[in-house]
């Protein structure tokens, strides 16, 4: 891809002309994120969370791999190599708490960086495979974080492992043998300690490799924009270096600054105190829950209380695979011509009443499993399902828009310039073929 | 084709079909017989407010009370409950030196496993100030035989396993009483079982541990500290217990302050760096017009700047 | 650096916009400064963390009883995982020892500069080859001891005399004598 104005990359220096003829890296660096990628000019804050997703997909790696030296993936050692780690390892205990607090921090990053997508319309064409790459790499995150809540070894760990993999039993007929081939073994035990903590250490790289296919698909039409409007011309562009490494770099700088707060004063706030106590297969916690990032689907998995046809564990199941599953989807299920939330009123609306009804999911999966809790959790994740395969197929049928600016350099002058006619949404409402 | 479409209506109405259906059930389910309440609930009490050196983000440790904890759990707590994740040699973090280790490590009251070097049979040692504090018992079954069938936790980590932490700690020694006897009157089948003890501050409101701190005085403190209270006993133990958990809580503390102080500076010169390379960017946007209607890009503040109504 | 993009922009006098330049520069340059900084701050405890935990180096020291090794005897004992030679040499592995000219030496050291004052029958080294770190013979009941009646290494027949000097054979230096001191007349430390 390129725009026909992206300053093209000329070495002056002898040695990267040398280096250039032989093995272009630089040359394709500087047109991914250097002078040679034109970005348009008006992108918000929302648009430096990709940067720190990948900042802290880097942070993970790095604290794990200097883990892994110290960690014993023992049933009988795990949790004692982690108190190891803690107390003995030089500067062990900030490295521990700054890969468990990285993991919260690369999901709340990556969830921001979602309902950016989502309500900025960054998954509609043609950027559909740039979404769904980011799909899979979060389901590919999900496994990661939970193999990796594992290795301690805490009450937690063990029976977490225990619910999650109790889950493929809810398939009829191979579900309990493909629950114990997962396992390799009748209950989460040392087989299962050591193959998660290989595939632990092994998935991060595999989601490395995908970041790099997702970037590649989205500097094939270019970076999308809060207006959602294409970019015409060179007024409507910035070279992403200088402009946007700056601006990420004091976003990543104020960024740390809130984890580091976390990792240093707080380190233990979002998990579970329960995971520092040695797994005891014979004694169940109170309440078992994951770490919050998965509490959403937690809640819509414990939602389903009745058999119908199916019977409801199935059915909790089968909804939460569904309800990350719909999202590939997305696409075709908004079928709106105009990208931008900003100017589609009623699928704003909805938007935000998603907002709250996802962060309601949230709140009930972290709580035990009370009627209140679970009446609630029903509700609204009833309302989810809705939502993606009811609701937003007919705003996009039936909405009205606001009128679109004609270009992003016109929405940033605030209609100083104008311009000739342009592609894309026409001025006023349209019922548009579904 | 018309069916392909219909396919996302008709699998968002099954989902939401039948979680509107469990909801209806519950509902009726809720009113029809509505759960049951428990002792728990209603007896069950918030653990009471503690205040320690360590507290807060500049909190650090108070090694003279850290020594008091230590003799509390050294006198009281080590005959029932394992230390298993501390060294003797850690003991210099509460400012002990060489030569006290050293003889605590030998007079501890349990000694460490060992093999005899001359006949290869199991025996013990006295312990190294290399060694970690061994459990008073040699395994779980010589535990729970000695305890009723409890099984007392290692105490290393307490504070950071429960709810509450040192405060809780502090609640469960203080909170020993008798059962009340409303308690009794409307849930008879919640009466402490023979061999457990009634604490409205532990989860099910009876614990096995009888009161191990019971009278003022039970450990004798040093001149210069104060007096051995149950109160103060109980919560000299939950600060020592702190420090067991995390011994790098102090360090923790003043690096973090000094990180942030960093971050904070290196955010304001980054936030003006990035100002100073978007200035001319910046500056022709605010040179700029008012507003014309029909191009209207950011709705609240643009309207407003502009004067357009709506 | 800070392109001119299209019109509009009214320009500074040239003065004063090259004195801009410069400041502008030096507050990018401070940014980037400041960050390289914690890079570097990030990566001491990364590499830091390498090196022995706390409890290994609790291990550093070992006590050792000798009160029941007769004259003519040696044991092995381990320090920081590795073996140690505690030998009581007799009066003529002594005598042995000092009549050897230094000259004759490939590691030249004297039995007085291996051993502590007053305890010079004490021989204390490190059990492990100078050449390629085996473990010599020589400490046990009728282990070879080799051709000067020291310490024999089987690997490549390196020969230590009763100093555990190296004498013959590809060992280039005289078994290591690790720091030590006699915390009483029947217990020694070790590191």
């Amino acid at each position: 891809m390129s725009f026909a104005w992206a300053k093209p990359y000329e070495p002056k220096h002898p040695f990267m002309r040398w280096l250039d003829e032989r093995l272009p890296l630089p040359r394709l660096a500087y047109g991914a994120v250097g002078g040679g990628y034109p970005v348009p000019r008006n992108l918000n804050y929302l648009w430096n969370f990709g940067f720190l997703a990948g900042l802290f997909l880097t942070i993970q790696i790095v604290t794990g791999i200097v883990l892994a030296m110290w960690y014993y993936a023992s049933a009988d050692g795990a949790f004692n190599s982690v108190e190891h780690i803690m107390r003995d390892v030089n500067a062990g205990w900030v490295i521990r708490y700054a890969h468990m607090n990285g993991a919260s921090f690369f999901f709340i990053v990556v969830y921001i960086h979602i309902f950016r997508g989502l309500f900025y319309g960054s998954y509609k064409a043609p950027r559909e495979l740039v979404w769904m790459l980011g799909l899979v790499i979060y389901l590919l995150m999900m496994a990661t974080a939970f193999m990796g809540y594992v290795l301690p070894w805490g009450q937690m760990s063990y029976w977490g492992a225990q619910v999650i993999t109790g889950f493929f039993s809810a398939f009829p007929l191979v579900g309990e043998p493909v629950r114990i081939w997962l396992l390799g073994g009748y209950a989460p035990d040392q087989a299962a300690l050591t193959r998660f903590f290989s595939l632990h250490y092994l998935l991060p790289f595999v989601i490395a490799a995908v970041v790099i296919l997702h970037i590649w698909a989205l500097h094939i039409p270019g970076s999308g924009n809060p207006t959602g409007v294409d970019v015409k011309d060179e007024k409507d562009t910035l070279p992403f270096h200088p402009f946007y490494t700056a601006k990420d770099g004091w976003a990543t700088a104020a960024f740390v600054l809130l984890y580091a707060l976390f990792v240093y004063f707080a380190p233990n706030y979002l998990g579970h105190p329960d995971n520092y106590i040695p797994a005891n297969p014979l004694a169940t916690p109170a309440h078992i829950v994951p770490e919050w990032y998965f509490w959403p689907f937690y809640a819509i998995l414990r939602a389903f209380t009745v058999d119908f046809i199916l019977p409801a564990k199935l059915w909790g199941v089968l909804a939460m695979f569904g309800s990350i599953l719909l999202l590939f989807f997305l696409p075709w299920l908004d079928r709106s011509p105009v990208r931008s939330g900003s100017y589609r009123p009623l699928f704003k609306t909805f938007f935000w009443v998603l907002v709250a009804d996802v962060l309601v999911l949230g709140w009930c999966g972290g709580a035990p499993a009370t009627p209140l809790y679970v009446g609630l959790s029903q509700l609204a994740a009833a309302y989810y399902f809705a939502h993606f395969l009811i609701i937003l197929p007919l705003i996009s049928k039936f909405e009205t828009t606001l009128p679109l600016p004609n270009s992003i350099s016109e929405s940033v002058l605030h209609g100083e310039k104008k311009e000739a006619a342009p592609a894309g949404a026409p001025a006023h409402s349209t019922t548009v073929a579904g | 084709m018309l069916l392909f479409r219909a396919i996302k209506y008709l699998v968002g109405l099954a989902f939401a079909g039948v979680l509107l259906l469990s909801f209806f059930v519950g509902v009726s389910t809720y009113i029809s017989s509505p759960p049951e309440p428990t002792a728990e609930e209603e007896f069950h009490l918030e653990h009471k407010h503690l205040a320690l050196a360590s507290d807060g983000p500049f909190g650090k440790f108070d090694n003279k009370q850290l020594q008091r904890g230590f003799q509390v759990y050294k006198e009281v707590c080590s005959a029932c409950h394992g230390l298993s994740l501390v060294a003797f040699h850690d003991l210099e973090g509460l400012g002990y030196n060489e030569a006290e280790i050293k003889a605590i490590a030998n007079q501890w009251q349990t000694e460490v496993p060992s093999v005899n070097p001359d006949t290869g049979e199991a025996a013990t040692r006295k312990a190294l100030t290399s060694d970690k504090f061994p459990s008073p018992y040699a395994n779980e079954t010589a535990a729970r035989a000695a305890n009723n069938n409890a099984l007392p936790p290692d105490l290393s980590l307490i504070t950071k396993a429960r709810e509450g932490g040192a405060a809780y700690v502090y609640s469960i020694l203080t909170g020993y009483r008798a059962q009340p006897a409303e308690l009794v009157k409307k849930f008879p089948a919640a009466k402490t079982p023979e061999g457990l003890h009634y604490n409205p501050y532990f989860p099910n409101l009876n614990l096995a541990m009888p009161p191990p701190l019971t009278a003022d005085g039970q450990v004798t403190y040093a001149p210069g500290n104060p007096a051995p209270t149950v109160d103060q006993m109980a919560k000299d133990v939950a600060a020592f217990l702190v420090w067991t958990a995390e011994p790098k809580l102090a360090k923790r503390h003043a690096s973090g302050i000094a990180v942030v102080i960093f971050l904070a500076f290196a955010t304001g010169l980054a936030y003006l760096a990035y100002r100073n390379i978007w200035r001319e960017q910046k500056a022709k946007v605010r040179e700029t017009g008012p507003l014309e209607p029909e191009h209207q890009a950011k709705s609240g503040r643009a309207k407003r700047k502009a004067g357009v109504a709506g | 650096m800070a392109t001119k993009a299209s019109a509009g922009v009214t320009d500074h006098t040239e003065g004063s916009a090259s004195e801009g330049v410069r400041r502008r520069d030096f507050l990018n340059v401070a940014a980037v400064s400041f960050a390289g900084v914690g890079v570097v701050a990030v990566a001491l405890p990364l590499i830091d963390q390498m090196n022995p935990p706390a409890d290994v180096l609790a291990l550093a020291s070992t006590e050792v009883d000798i009160s029941k090794i007769a004259p003519g005897q040696a044991i092995k004992t381990i320090w920081r995982k590795q073996p140690v030679f505690l030998r009581n040499l007799t009066p003529q592995e002594i005598q042995a020892a000092n009549s050897v000219p230094l000259s004759e030496l490939r590691d030249p050291q004297t039995l007085a500069e291996r051993t502590k004052p007053g305890k010079t029958n004490w021989l204390i080294t490190m059990g492990v080859c100078t050449h390629l770190g085996c473990i010599p013979l020589g400490t046990g009941e009728g282990e070879n001891r080799g051709p000067y009646g020291g310490y024999f290494c089987p690997c490549h027949g390196s020969a230590y005399d009763t100093a555990a000097r190296i004498r013959q054979g590809p060992a280039p230096r005289n078994l290591d004598v690790p720091e030590y001191e006699f915390v009483s007349d029947t217990t020694v430390r070790i590191g």
